[in-house]
């Protein structure tokens, strides 16, 4: 649906040229939640408005739905834009106009005429986001939170088939983020709405989106799967942001290896395996010991996956085993320390 | 209390009705066509300025000089170097109806730039949203920018208001009419303090019941 083939964009300031991204392939398919994350300065704001031109490219191809968005003139731009609806991390609502008459305004600038087709429609619009009986409220005398609903309720009015979100749920509260995340997954499913969303949190990702490219210095330095990414981060600022997410440190991670004998391993798990008694049954089949050192059980948007952290102690061969087993059962066993004697099983 | 009430009765009280009257008149005028210009002015200096939506460093550097060089003359010289315009314009240099032309031309300039600024005040991100939405530079202008920036262009007004009230008193010294006229022939050539005491006083009060009305109504559009 979006394919991005080695995209580039420059800013001049003065002399200076400041390149906010280099080189970026990208492909987002119809119907997903793509999200982009990176820490700030990083880019993501630059890319996600490539995507409905409010930043042209420098170099680079952007197509969506195989029309280039880099050839387009004025008026190709302006119904790309009718297909593409935005929402931001500060809302930016007009303030001297009610909530119905915000959600009202891509209506008349689609060009619709009719009052009566314009109300029908934001009364519609505002009951799918939750704000039925809001419409006659201004911007200031909502929370948040709502203000983020009514974006959402403006940016769906013309039916896009692509939602980007710039860091929209950045100036919330964890409880409202929930919110709107659900809000989001829902008009996801039941709109079959493709949504592209940049944040600098991990746990946004986690929360709603399918794939995830990680952008570092406006380079892509990691993509794919969110569980792939989220069990399995390759590039340092990957890490860093699942670290962040989970809370882990690791200082404290090699203190807790000192403490243990025997080999450490780091299993990584998902669906249905989350449910299976797998850990005592290996250890009853291959007469190891173990002992768990961190873990987590959660949820990566709706599938649910495991990591933990274990010392196995036993004979060399006991081990083996045990590893064996525990890959061919569906986890992926990365051996942090192997036991002294063994060698590391992969 | 006796001598006030002698003080009183000795003033020319009809006199003194039509030049607040001419007052009135010249600034309301004055005040209908600088909005007229000015706001027109203000939006283009806007969007021409530098990083805005139509971004035309040319246009921009041209208008905003012209700008300067007007708000820079002082009155008195414009009011001087306007006679033949104001002539061509009106058919005379003198009264109420000669008193417009360069009043507008003085605080046209001066209103633009309290547009401008006023526009500058709205957040970027809400012109974006309007863009993304797929919105035309018009629809931006009339839909949101005005709408957004009404309460900073009110306020931007009512000075320029009292700014004319102030010059419609200067246009009086080459025979504009009005209270500044009143005071500078009665009370300075005449020496009838008492004509200028109460003209100040009307000045006064006309400016205070302009800053209240602006007040009001800045606070009547203003929704934050
Ligand atoms: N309009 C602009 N002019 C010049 N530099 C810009 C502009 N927009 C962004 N940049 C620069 O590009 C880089 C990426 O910015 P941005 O995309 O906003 O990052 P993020 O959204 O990830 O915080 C930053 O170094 C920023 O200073
Ligand atoms: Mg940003």
């Amino acid at each position: 649906m979006i394919r991005l083939q080695g995209v580039g964009k420059t800013y001049h300031v003065g002399s200076r040229e400041i390149a906010a991204l280099r080189e970026v392939n990208l492909e987002i398919a119809r119907g997903e939640v793509f999200g982009i994350i990176g820490h700030s300065g990083a880019g993501k704001s630059t890319l996600i408005r490539l995507l409905n031109r409010l930043e042209k490219a420098t170099t680079g191809r952007i197509e969506l739905d195989g029309e280039d968005l880099t050839a387009m003139d004025d008026t190709q731009l302006r119904s790309l834009r009718l297909r593409v609806g935005m929402i931001f991390q500060h809302f930016n609502l007009l303030g001297s106009r009610t909530v119905a008459q915000n959600v009202a305004i891509p209506l008349r600038v689609a060009g619709v005429r009719d009052a009566a087709a314009i109300t029908r429609r934001v009364a519609e619009l505002l009951d799918l986001v939750g704000l039925a009986d809001q419409g006659d409220k201004y911007p200031s005398q909502l929370s948040g939170g709502q203000k983020q609903r009514v974006g959402i309720a403006r940016a769906l009015a013309n039916d896009p088939k692509v939602l980007l979100c710039d860091e929209a749920t950045s100036a919330l509260d964890p409880q409202t983020t929930r919110s709107v995340l659900d809000l989001l997954l829902r008009i996801n499913e039941q709109l079959g709405l493709t949504i592209v969303l940049i944040t600098h949190e991990m746990d946004v990702v986690r929360a709603i989106c399918d794939h995830v490219a990680v952008l570092d210095d406006g380079v892509i330095v990691e993509q794919g799967p969110v569980s792939q990414v989220f069990l399995h981060p390759a590039h340092p600022t990957t890490r860093h942001f699942v670290q962040e997410a989970e809370d882990l440190d690791e200082g404290e991670e090699r203190e807790d290896f000192a403490r243990v004998d025997g080999c450490v391993v780091r299993l990584s798990y998902l669906g249905e395996h989350v449910y299976a008694p797998m850990l005592a049954e290996v250890a009853r089949d291959q007469g190891v010991d173990f002992c768990i050192l961190s873990g987590r059980v959660e949820r990566i948007k709706r599938t649910p996956c495991g990591q933990l952290t274990l010392a196995l102690s036993g004979s060399d061969a006991s081990i083996r085993g045990a590893l064996a087993q525990l890959s061919g059962g569906g986890v992926h066993v990365d051996v942090l320390r192997a036991a002294p004697g063994t060698q590391g099983v992969n | 209390m006796d001598v006030l009430l002698q003080v009183l009765q000795a003033v020319d009280w009809p006199e003194i009705g039509l030049a607040t009257l001419d007052t009135l008149l010249m600034l309301g005028a004055s005040l209908f066509f600088t909005a007229l210009a000015g706001l027109p002015l203000g939006v283009l200096l806007f969007l021409t300025g530098p990083r805005q939506l139509l971004g035309q460093p040319a246009v921009y550097g041209a208008v905003s000089f012209a700008v300067n060089v007007l708000r820079s003359l002082p009155f008195i010289i414009l009011l001087i170097l306007m006679i033949p315009v104001t002539v061509k314009l009106t058919g005379t240099s003198l009264g109420v109806a000669g008193a417009i032309p360069p009043l507008v031309v003085a605080t046209t300039p001066f209103f633009a730039r309290l547009v401008e600024t006023a526009l500058r005040e709205v957040d970027r991100g809400i012109i974006e949203a309007m863009l993304a939405t797929g919105a035309t530079t018009r629809q931006v202008v009339f839909w949101a920018l005005l709408p957004e920036a009404l309460p900073g262009i009110i306020a931007g007004l009512t000075v320029t208001a009292i700014t004319l009230v102030a010059y419609t008193a200067m246009s009086g010294v080459i025979g504009g009419g009005g209270l500044g006229d009143l005071a500078v022939r009665f009370g300075y050539q005449r020496f009838r303090t008492d004509v200028m005491v109460i003209t100040v006083v009307l000045l006064l009060v006309l400016v205070q019941l302009l800053q209240m009305a602006g007040d009001r109504l800045v606070h009547r559009f203003s929704r934050k």
